[in-house]
């Protein structure tokens, strides 16, 4: 079979199994999007912004665990997509981005839209590729899924000069099966004897702590885990990226840590002996004054990747191995060793760690006339049984959202930990909708946020997508006004954002449907009837109290056990 | 402490600007870079001089590493290596200071390869530190130019960096 350059690059996705493609065309891949005219199977979902279609695919991974594909122009269509790119880079989601370059003769001469792309996108990508030859693309194209997927995922980016797409230009197609690269071997299982080692220190214990992150819902491995923390019966606390991997609801789990973690989960980190961390990377949001970071305790790290481990904080048993293997490994030595963990010590650690807990330290006013953010999150919890697909975007809300919704399964909290993305929670929600098209999907969002891609709005018309978007609307950039108050005396420099277009009418001029509630009272009853209209989008607009904020926090630089519980109180 | 991290790499386009653009983005330190391809043509060996702290040097060799273009890397200070940079430096060396600068290459055993009357231009390789002394050891007014290749080095022993 002999194919067009555009034509391979659609063969090899739909060998490779890719089932949707997120992008907007333009010169540089004109000859792609002809090849995609001509087909049916492979289905293009057509974004409003660039920075969304990476977002969108970005979701679709977290959602499905496959990797997301994205396909844009040169120059504008590249540079757009970056901030996508650096975003599934800093949470490691594997995905893959084709983008379109000016013809290789003209590489280096300023050419209309050309762009470095190569060099723009290299510190935030795993890898990326220029194809200079045509016989290059689909082994190229092989290669960045195959790196893209293994290992420690991530974003892959292949630039693709217009000439090697050429309709008049055909080569014979093979897709190949395997791909080996001598220079890139990821590590397929850990080490045993480090592992009998960790389990040896695990069950001499007396006040250990799981420390879980993104890694573990990376690598599908919520069952090991959680079958691992309930034979030990130790407690575990999850960061903001590992939520639902062991289920929120469980009765080991201490929630969240770090700045905005539980006073529980926290305090057990500042005390722990022992602690395992597993897919996590000890970000400074976790660890607070890393010299302050668990002072007693003897650290076990599993990690895929060898240079998260003793990055910031010094471990002592690094076990360098896929996550679910480790964790299953782990699970057998436990199993038919001898050794049982110390009941008596652990007891007294499960005692000390209820006295905590009686802090109830995620407590707010329930009886406020006023809508509290965090009413919102446990409301929209109720509606939808805990088993929506949550996106959310960067601030008080997506804090709330991690605190309240309490995730009972992986691969359900979709936000953008590491980079911190505002405008990620719609356009990521269309990725999860394409792959989940019978599942609730919700956006929890701020007035600011949503508004750094509003746009999107068309496209989820366009692929009639039912996305439910609860907006939190407090007026300000939440997290800003917070910061603002607490270190900068309440000077709320442009932090407000009271002047916003009319929500409802915007959603209805895009054509879905608009609410706003108002009153604590009414919001049940809107929040129920937006998730009664199964196939339409709806947008709801939720007054919230403005003066509410995140709490506990842990102010950035302090250590675990200096945390503000509740507004006006001191440091406990 | 100063390090010397040998790297066989991908020649590949790119491969060299991922390797500088880690030191940049991280902050690292980078003293000197050198380049070539090696008998295999696919192959580059890159030396790198840093220094940090032992924490450190491990982050930039795991980060080095994770690099998909590098193949093997190795941190030769930890064992013995040799380390040989070569120079090229002109010199003043007018009537009076010829013979006394040409003692002087001869005792860091140099090579004085281009001559005119008012200049000579020597060769000399060594370690940096052999390079340095005699930089150090040329009275600063008589150095016209300098050109240092910056160190490459191999390991001790019949054991090599290979595939």
């Amino acid at each position: 079979m002999e194919l067009s350059g555009g034509e391979i690059i659609v063969q090899c996705l739909r060998d490779e199994g890719v089932e949707h493609v997120f992008g907007y065309p333009g010169g540089a891949v004109l000859h792609i999007y002809d090849a995609l005219f001509k087909q049916k199977e492979l289905k293009h979902i057509l974004v409003r912004h660039e920075q969304a279609a990476g977002h969108a695919a970005d979701g679709y991974a977290r959602a499905t665990g496959k990797p997301g594909v994205v396909l844009v122009t040169s120059g504008p269509g590249a540079t757009n997509v970056v901030t996508g790119v650096a975003t599934a880079f800093m949470d490691s989601i594997p995905m893959v981005v084709l983008t379109g370059q000016v013809p290789t003769p003209v590489i280096g001469s300023d050419a209309f839209q050309e762009v470095d792309t190569v060099g723009i996108t290299r510190p935030c990508v795993k890898h990326n590729f220029l194809v200079k030859r045509l016989e290059d693309l689909a082994d190229t194209i092989k290669k960045a899924f195959y790196i893209a997927t293994t290992g420690r995922p991530g974003p892959v980016v292949i630039d693709i000069p217009k000439d090697i797409t050429d309709p008049g230009i055909k080569i014979p197609y093979h897709y190949p099966n395997k791909v080996k690269m001598r220079s890139y071997n990821p590590v397929v299982k850990g080490h045993l004897g480090q592992i009998k080692k960790a389990v040896k220190i695990l069950m001499e214990a007396e006040r250990p702590v799981f420390y879980t992150g993104g890694g573990v819902v990376l690598d599908d491995a919520a069952k090991p885990l959680t079958d691992l923390v309930d034979t030990l019966g130790f407690p575990i606390t999850q960061t903001l990226m590992g939520l639902g991997a062991y289920p929120g609801s469980g009765k080991n789990f201490l929630g969240m840590l770090g700045m905005h973690g539980t006073y529980e989960a926290n305090m057990a980190m500042h005390e722990t002996d022992v602690l395992i961390a597993v897919g996590a990377r000890f970000d400074d949001r976790v660890t607070g004054h890393v010299k302050q970071f668990c002072p007693d305790a003897t650290i076990i790290h599993v990690d895929i990747d060898p240079s998260s481990i003793s990055k910031n904080v010094r471990v002592d048993v690094p076990i360098v191995g896929p996550v679910k293997q480790v964790l299953k490994d782990m699970l057998k030595v436990v199993n038919e060793g001898d050794k049982k963990p110390k009941q008596q010590a652990l007891k007294k650690w499960w005692k000390q760690i209820d006295k905590w807990r009686a802090m109830d330290c995620m407590k707010y006013d329930k009886k406020s006339e006023l809508i509290k953010p965090q009413q919102a999150v446990e409301m929209l919890h109720k509606v939808t049984k805990g088993d929506a697909y949550v996106t959310s975007d960067v601030g008080q809300h997506q804090m709330f959202a991690a605190q309240f919704y309490r995730f009972d399964k992986p691969r359900r909290w979709i936000n953008s930990g590491g980079l911190g993305t505002m405008g990620f929670g719609l356009p990521a929600a269309i990725g999860v909708q394409m792959a989940h098209p019978k599942a609730d999907v919700a956006v929890v969002t701020g007035e600011s946020s949503i508004q750094m891609c509003i746009q999107e709005l068309a496209t989820c018309l366009q692929y009639d997508l039912p996305i439910k978007i609860i907006l939190l609307n407090n007026g300000y950039m939440g997290m800003v006004r917070q910061w603002q108050e607490f270190f900068y005396d309440s000077r709320y420099s442009q932090s407000g954002m009271s002047v916003t277009p009319d929500f409802v009418k915007l959603t209805e001029s895009y054509g879905h449907i608009g609410m706003r509630v108002e009153k604590s009272e009414d919001l049940e009853g809107a929040m129920k009837e937006a998730f009664s209209h199964k196939d339409r989008l709806v947008f709801l607009d939720v007054v919230v109290d403005p003066a509410e904020n995140v709490y506990p926090m842990i102010a950035a630089g302090k250590g675990h056990h200096e945390m503000y519980l509740s507004p006006g109180s001191e440091l406990v | 402490m100063r390090h010397i991290i040998s790297i066989l790499m991908e020649n590949e386009s790119g491969a060299l600007a991922r390797v500088a653009n880690l030191f940049t983005a991280r902050g690292y330190n980078i003293e000197s870079l050198t380049v070539a391809p090696t008998e295999d043509l696919s192959l580059s060996r890159m030396t790198l001089v840093t220094s940090g702290s032992d924490e450190i040097i491990e982050q930039i060799t795991k980060q080095l590493n994770k690099l998909v273009d590098v193949v093997k890397l190795v941190d030769l200070t930890e064992g013995g290596h040799i380390e040989r940079e070569m120079m090229l430096i002109k010199l003043r060396a007018e009537r009076t200071q010829r013979e006394e600068i040409k003692r002087l290459v001869d005792i860091f055993r140099g090579k004085i390869i281009d001559v005119t009357d008012t200049s000579y231009t020597v060769e000399l390789t060594g370690a940096a530190s052999k390079l340095n002394a005699f930089i150090e050891a040329v009275n600063e007014e008589l150095i016209i130019e300098v050109v240092r290749t910056g160190p490459s080095g191999i390991g001790r022993g019949p054991k090599g960096l290979s595939l």
